[in-house]
C-alpha cells in the first residue's frame, strides 16, 4: 500500500532550496533508493510540526524534514528523535498481568487480559457502585481516541469519573477563554506573529518547549517587531528580547493588572472597541486601578518602570499579540492570570485582526483537540457541558442511549487521586498518561494508586505508572495508527500510519471496542478504524462551537490542516477568530472579568523562604516516558538539576537538596545568573527519587482544578552526593540499563543508500 | 565566502541541539553528529552557538594542508570534504591543525569524520540537514542576498584572527550591527570557558574530549 503524499507540500528541492542545475525536484528521493516517505506530524508538542517518516522494508527508520505550512522544514531535537520510539527494543509487545502488587508482571494473552479487565470492572461496579471505577485519558492521544475515552467512560463504564492529563496543562487557559469569549482556543494562528508589531510572551520558555515557534518570533523581529518576555528565568528568547521582565513566580496577575493600570492612566485604551464589543470593562478598570506600578513592583520584585515600559510598548504598537503558556497557567489563580492577559489585549483593541490577538500555546500535541470532545470530567463532545440538559439530550441521541443513563460531571485528575486514597474509587483504567511523574505531591499520588483494587494502564513503553499497575496493555505508538490532532492554533492536522503495529501490539481504539463488547455495549463501539470514529465525531460536534463537521480525512489530505470551527464541507476553516467583531457568547461581546491578585497557596516563612518553580527542558517531554529511553535525548540531557543563583554560594555540580513541606530531593547545581536570587528551578521529567513533583504542592485552581506546579516555598541545603537517576522500568525479559546516563537503544538500522556524498567530487 | 553557504547567527541560537540531532540523521555518517554546540558563558547566560566546519578558503584549509595521506579534498565549490575513508590513516593531524576544533577522530575505526556541508544534499540543491531544521534560523543556508532579503540590515564577517594568522572561511558569522565589516573576528575560545555538548551537570559522567568518538583504545 502506498501512502499518498500531500499535494500541498512542497517537496524538498523546490522553493528556496531549488538547485541551480534544474534537477528534477524528486531527484533527492530517487537517490535514496527503496525507501518510502510518509507525510505525518510530530507526536510531541502543540506546534505539531510536519515531518516525513522514512520507511524501509515496512519499518520506520528515520526522519526527513517536511515543508509543511506550520514549520517550514524546521524541527526540534524531540521531533528529530521521535521516530526512534517506534521500533525501540523496550517497546511493550504483550499484555502483562499480576494478581497483586507483590507478584511480578507476567505476559498473558490479549484474550485473558481483556477478560480479566472486564471482570474487574463488573465486580467493582457491582460491589461499590458505577462511580467506583474511574478512567483517565491523555492529550497525546489522537482526537478520535480522546472522543472514544469520553464515550467509553459514559456509555460502557457509565461512570462519572473520567478525566485526562490536559487537566495538568491546558485547563486554566481553557477556562479563561470560555469565560471571556465563549470559545476555547487561541484567537490567531502562528503566522499572525509575522504581521505583528509587538509580541508579548508570558510564562513560556518558547526556545525550549516550542522551539519551532521561535521562527515566527524572529520573522516578526526581522520586520522590526518588539519582543517582550515575562519569565522569572532569562530563557533563550528572553536573552535577546527587547524587554525581559524577570518577575517573582506567582505574581503574574498583579503585574498584568499594573500594566493595564498604566495603559488606562496614559489614555492608551481603545475606548471605541471597549464600548462596542465588551461587557465588564468598568469592573476590570476598577481592579486595575487598585494596582499601580509601585505596588506591582513590590509584589513582583521588579523595577516599577518595567511595568510602564511594557504598557507603552504593547499599547503603542499598531498590532500587538500576547501568547502565554504554563508559566502563568500552573497556579491557584491560573484562570485569573490568563484573564489579565486577555484583558490587556482587549483593552488595547488587539483582537480578531491580522497580527493582533491572543493565543495559548498548548503543551501536548493534542492539548487542544484532547479537551474538545469529552475526555474532560465536565464535558461532552463538541465542547458541550455535561450539566446542560439540552447538551445531554443531544449527545444521548447521537450515542443512542437514554439520557438518564448519561452520568453527571465527575472530578478532576488530582481530586480523583484523593478519592482513590479514600477508597471511593477502587478501579482505574489509564490510557496515555503517567501521573507518577506528572502529578504534584508524589507521595500522595503513590498512596492513592497503591490503594486501588485494580489498575489497568495502556502504554507503549512501561511507564513508572504502568510498572505499578495490575495490568499493562501494549498499544500502538503514534506512527502505527491513523488519526488527527489539533495544534495550538486549533488547526486539525492528519497523522498517518507509517508502519503496521509491532507483533502483539493493538491500537487503543481496538482495545476500547473489545472491552465495550465484553461489557455488553459492543454495538455502540463497532469501529473498523480511526476514520470511522472521526466520522462519528464530526457528526457529534455538528452545530456546536467546536464544529468539526466540515473536516474530513480527504479534505485534510488536500489542505494540510483545517482550523475549526468548520461547519460545512465547503467551509475553509477559521484560522483567525472574531474577524467580524463577534465572540461566541450569545450577545457577541467579550465578557471581561475583573481579577485581583492573591498570593500562592504555599506560604513563605523563615524555614521555607525561597520559591521553587518547575518546568521543561528541550530534550524531554512531560513525564519523560516517551523521551527518557531515546539515546540522543538522554545524552543531551541525562538527568535533572537545580538551577540556582550564584548568591547562594554553590559551585556547578555541587549536590544541593531542595526541601519543601512535602519532601526533599537532591540534584546537582547549575549555577547561573539567568535566574532570580529568590527562585530555584528544577525540570520535572524524571521519576522519584529525582522528581520535581515530589516537592510540588497539590493545591488547585478553584475553577480549572489545575495544580500549582509553578510556585511552592522551599529551602536549599548543601548535600554530600547527588541522587542517581533510576533506570526506566523494563518489561519482563529485558535487562535493565546498567548506566542510566549513557546513550542507548540499538544501533541505527542501515540506510538504503549508505555512504553517498563522501569525498566524491 | 562561498556562493551558497552556511551563515551562523549566535544571537538566535537557543541551544536546543536540533542541529546536533539532525546531523546524526545524515546518511554519510549515520548516528554520529559532526556539530559542536558550545555554551559560551555558562553561569552568566544561556548563550550558545553551533560550530560547523567553516570550510576555510585562504590559505587552503589547514586540515587539508597537514594531511599526510592527502585524504582531505576541496571541491571547486569551496567545500572542504571529510577525509576520504580509503585514504585516511586516522593520524589526527587534521584535528590538531584545525583552528576551529572541528574534525572528530574515531579511535576504534582509525578514521577522521567531520562536517562536509551535507554534500549528499547540497550537491542536489538541498540545504544541509542542520540548516534545514534549525528552528530559529541560527544556522542559515543560502546566498548573502537571500540572507539580506530575509533579514534586512544583517551584517556578516568571514575572516578570523588567530594571534595574527588571518583565516578566511567559506562559512560566515552574523556580527553585531555597526561593527566594521572588514575587521577579522577574534579567533579561539574567547574570554569565557566554553562548555561543549550540554550545560547541565552530567552527574557521574567524566567529561570526554569533544572531538574523540568512541572509547579510547
Amino acid at each position: 500500500m502506498t501512502i499518498p503524499l500531500d499535494p500541498d507540500i512542497t517537496p524538498p528541492g523546490t522553493g528556496r532550496f531549488r538547485d541551480a542545475g534544474g534537477l528534477p525536484a524528486d531527484r533527492w528521493r530517487a537517490i535514496r533508493g527503496e525507501e518510502k516517505l510518509v507525510a505525518t506530524h510530530c507526536c510531541f508538542c502543540g506546534v505539531q510540526c510536519g515531518m516525513y517518516l522514512r520507511v524501509h522494508d515496512g519499518k520506520v527508520f528515520g526522519v526527513e524534514p517536511r515543508d509543511h505550512d506550520i514549520n517550514r522544514m524546521r524541527l526540534c531535537p524531540k521531533g528529530l528523535n521521535a521516530y526512534q520510539q517506534v521500533n525501540h527494543p523496550d517497546r511493550l509487545t504483550a499484555p502483562l498481568f499480576r494478581k497483586s502488587r507483590a507478584d511480578d508482571l507476567r505476559p498473558v494473552s490479549w484474550e485473558q487480559a481483556l477478560d480479566v479487565t472486564a471482570e474487574h470492572i463488573q465486580r467493582i461496579q457491582a460491589e461499590h457502585g458505577r462511580d467506583a471505577f474511574g478512567m483517565l485519558g491523555g492529550a497525546s492521544l489522537f482526537t478520535e481516541k480522546t472522543y472514544l475515552v469520553g464515550k467509553f467512560a459514559r456509555v460502557a463504564l457509565r461512570t462519572r469519573h473520567v478525566d485526562y492529563n490536559g487537566r495538568l496543562c491546558m485547563v486554566s487557559a481553557a477556562g479563561a477563554n470560555k469565560l471571556s469569549f465563549g470559545i476555547d482556543r487561541a484567537g490567531n494562528p502562528f503566522a499572525d506573529c509575522l504581521l505583528s508589531d509587538c509580541l508579548l510572551i508570558a510564562g513560556s520558555n518558547v526556545g525550549e518547549c516550542f522551539p519551532v515557534m521561535t521562527q515566527y518570533l524572529w520573522g516578526a523581529r526581522d520586520r522590526g517587531a518588539k519582543l517582550i518576555v515575562v519569565d522569572p528565568r532569562e530563557t533563550s528568547i528572553a536573552r535577546t528580547a527587547d524587554l525581559h521582565v524577570a518577575l517573582r513566580p506567582g505574581t503574574d496577575a498583579a503585574f498584568f493588572n499594573a500594566v493595564l493600570h498604566v495603559v488606562v492612566s496614559e489614555g492608551l485604551t481603545d475606548e471605541a472597541f471597549l464600548a462596542e464589543h465588551t461587557t465588564g470593562w468598568d469592573e476590570v478598570r476598577a481592579a486595575a486601578a487598585e494596582c499601580p506600578p509601585e505596588r506591582a513592583a513590590e509584589i513582583c520584585g521588579i523595577p516599577a518602570e518595567q511595568v510602564t515600559q511594557v504598557a507603552r510598548m504593547f499599547a503603542a504598537a499598531n498590532r500587538a499579540m500576547a501568547w502565554h503558556a504554563r508559566g502563568i497557567e500552573h497556579h491557584t489563580q491560573g484562570v485569573e492570570n490568563c484573564l489579565t492577559v486577555i484583558n490587556l489585549c482587549v483593552a488595547t483593541g488587539n483582537l480578531g485582526k491580522p497580527g493582533a490577538g491572543y493565543g495559548t500555546i498548548t503543551g501536548q500535541g493534542n492539548g487542544q483537540g484532547g479537551r474538545e470532545h469529552g475526555q474532560k470530567s465536565d464535558m461532552l463532545p463538541g465542547g458541550r457541558s455535561i450539566s446542560d440538559p439540552v447538551h445531554r439530550m443531544q449527545v444521548a441521541d447521537i450515542w443512542g442511549i437514554d439520557v438518564d443513563d448519561l452520568p453527571q460531571a465527575g472530578t478532576s485528575m488530582m481530586e480523583m487521586v484523593h478519592q482513590m486514597r479514600r477508597g471511593e474509587i477502587r478501579g482505574l483504567f489509564g490510557m496515555c498518561n503517567n501521573p507518577f511523574v506528572s502529578l504534584p505531591n508524589y507521595a500522595v499520588v503513590k498512596e492513592g494508586y497503591d490503594k486501588l483494587d485494580f489498575h489497568a494502564q495502556c502504554d507503549f513503553f512501561l511507564s513508572e505508572t504502568a510498572a505499578n499497575a495490575h495490568l499493562v496493555l501494549p498499544v500502538t505508538s503514534w506512527a502505527e495508527d491513523d488519526g488527527v490532532m489539533a495544534n495550538a492554533e486549533a488547526r486539525v492536522v492528519r497523522h498517518r500510519k507509517a508502519q503496521e503495529p509491532l507483533p502483539g501490539v493493538r491500537t487503543d481504539t481496538w482495545v476500547l471496542c473489545e472491552l465495550a463488547r465484553r461489557l455488553g455495549v459492543g454495538d455502540k463501539f463497532d469501529y473498523a478504524g480511526s476514520e470511522q470514529v472521526f466520522e462519528e465525531l464530526r457528526i457529534a460536534s455538528r452545530g456546536t462551537v467546536n464544529d468539526y463537521y466540515g473536516i474530513t480525512y480527504a479534505r485534510l489530505d488536500e489542505t494540510g490542516g483545517i482550523a475549526w470551527p468548520c461547519p460545512s464541507l465547503d467551509h475553509p476553516g477559521t484560522p483567525r477568530l472574531f474577524e467580524d467583531g463577534r465572540t461566541y457568547h450569545a450577545d457577541g461581546k467579550v465578557h471581561m472579568q475583573a481579577v485581583r491578585w492573591h498570593p500562592p497557596a504555599d506560604p513563605y516563612d523563615d524555614e521555607f523562604p525561597i520559591t521553587l518553580t518547575t518546568g521543561r527542558t528541550v530534550a524531554h517531554f512531560l513525564s519523560g516516558n516517551q523521551t527518557r529511553r531515546l539515546g540522543g535525548l538522554v545524552e543531551q540531557t541525562p538527568r535533572p538539576w537545580v538551577e540556582v543563583h550564584p548568591s547562594h554560594g554553590f559551585s556547578n555540580g555541587d549536590a544541593v537538596t531542595v526541601v519543601t513541606r512535602r519532601g526533599a530531593a537532591t540534584f546537582p547545581a547549575l549555577v547561573t545568573e539567568a535566574i532570580r536570587p529568590d527562585t530555584v528551578f528544577v525540570p520535572y521529567h524524571w521519576p522519584y527519587p529525582v522528581a520535581a513533583n515530589e516537592l510540588t504542592i497539590d493545591a488547585l485552581d478553584p475553577r480549572s482544578k489545575i495544580p500549582e506546579y509553578k510556585v511552592c516555598a522551599c529551602r536549599i541545603e548543601a548535600a554530600t552526593a547527588v541522587t542517581p537517576v533510576p533506570a526506566p522500568p523494563m518489561p519482563p525479559g529485558r535487562e535493565p540499563y546498567a548506566d542510566t546516563q549513557r546513550s542507548r537503544g540499538e544501533p541505527l538500522p542501515p540506510t538504503s543508500s549508505q555512504g553517498r556524498g563522501t569525498s566524491q567530487p | 565566502m562561498m556562493g551558497r553557504t552556511i551563515v551562523i547567527d549566535p544571537g538566535r541560537c537557543i541551544g536546543c541541539q536540533a542541529c546536533v540531532s539532525a546531523c546524526r540523521e545524515c546518511d554519510s555518517h549515520r548516528g554520529k553528529s559532526m556539530i559542536h554546540l558550545d555554551y559560551l558563558d555558562q553561569g552568566g547566560s544561556v548563550a550558545s552557538s553551533p560550530t560547523v566546519c567553516m570550510h576555510c578558503e585562504d590559505p587552503v584549509a589547514p586540515c587539508a594542508q597537514v594531511c599526510p595521506a592527502e585524504a582531505i579534498l576541496v571541491t571547486p565549490d569551496g567545500v572542504v570534504h571529510d577525509a576520504d575513508k580509503s585514504r585516511c590513516i586516522g593520524c589526527g593531524n587534521c584535528v590538531n591543525a584545525c583552528p576551529m576544533g572541528v574534525p572528530k577522530i574515531d579511535l576504534a575505526a582509525k578514521l577522521q569524520f567531520k562536517c562536509n556541508l551535507c554534500y549528499d544534499r547540497t550537491s542536489y540543491g538541498l540545504a544541509p540537514m542542520c540548516a534545514t531544521v534549525c528552528p530559529t534560523g541560527s544556522i542559515f543556508y543560502g546566498t548573502l542576498e537571500e540572507l539580506r532579503t530575509e533579514r534586512p540590515g544583517v551584517e556578516v564577517a568571514s575572516t578570523f584572527d588567530f594571534d595574527g594568522s588571518i583565516i578566511s572561511t567559506g562559512v560566515a558569522m552574523v556580527v553585531p550591527r555597526g561593527r566594521p565589516v572588514d575587521e577579522p573576528l577574534p579567533g579561539g575560545a574567547g574570554e569565557h570557558a566554553r562548555v561543549t555538548g550540554s550545560p547541565q551537570p552530567a552527574g557521574h559522567l567524566e567529561p570526554s574530549a569533544d572531538n574523540v568518538l568512541g572509547e579510547p583504545l
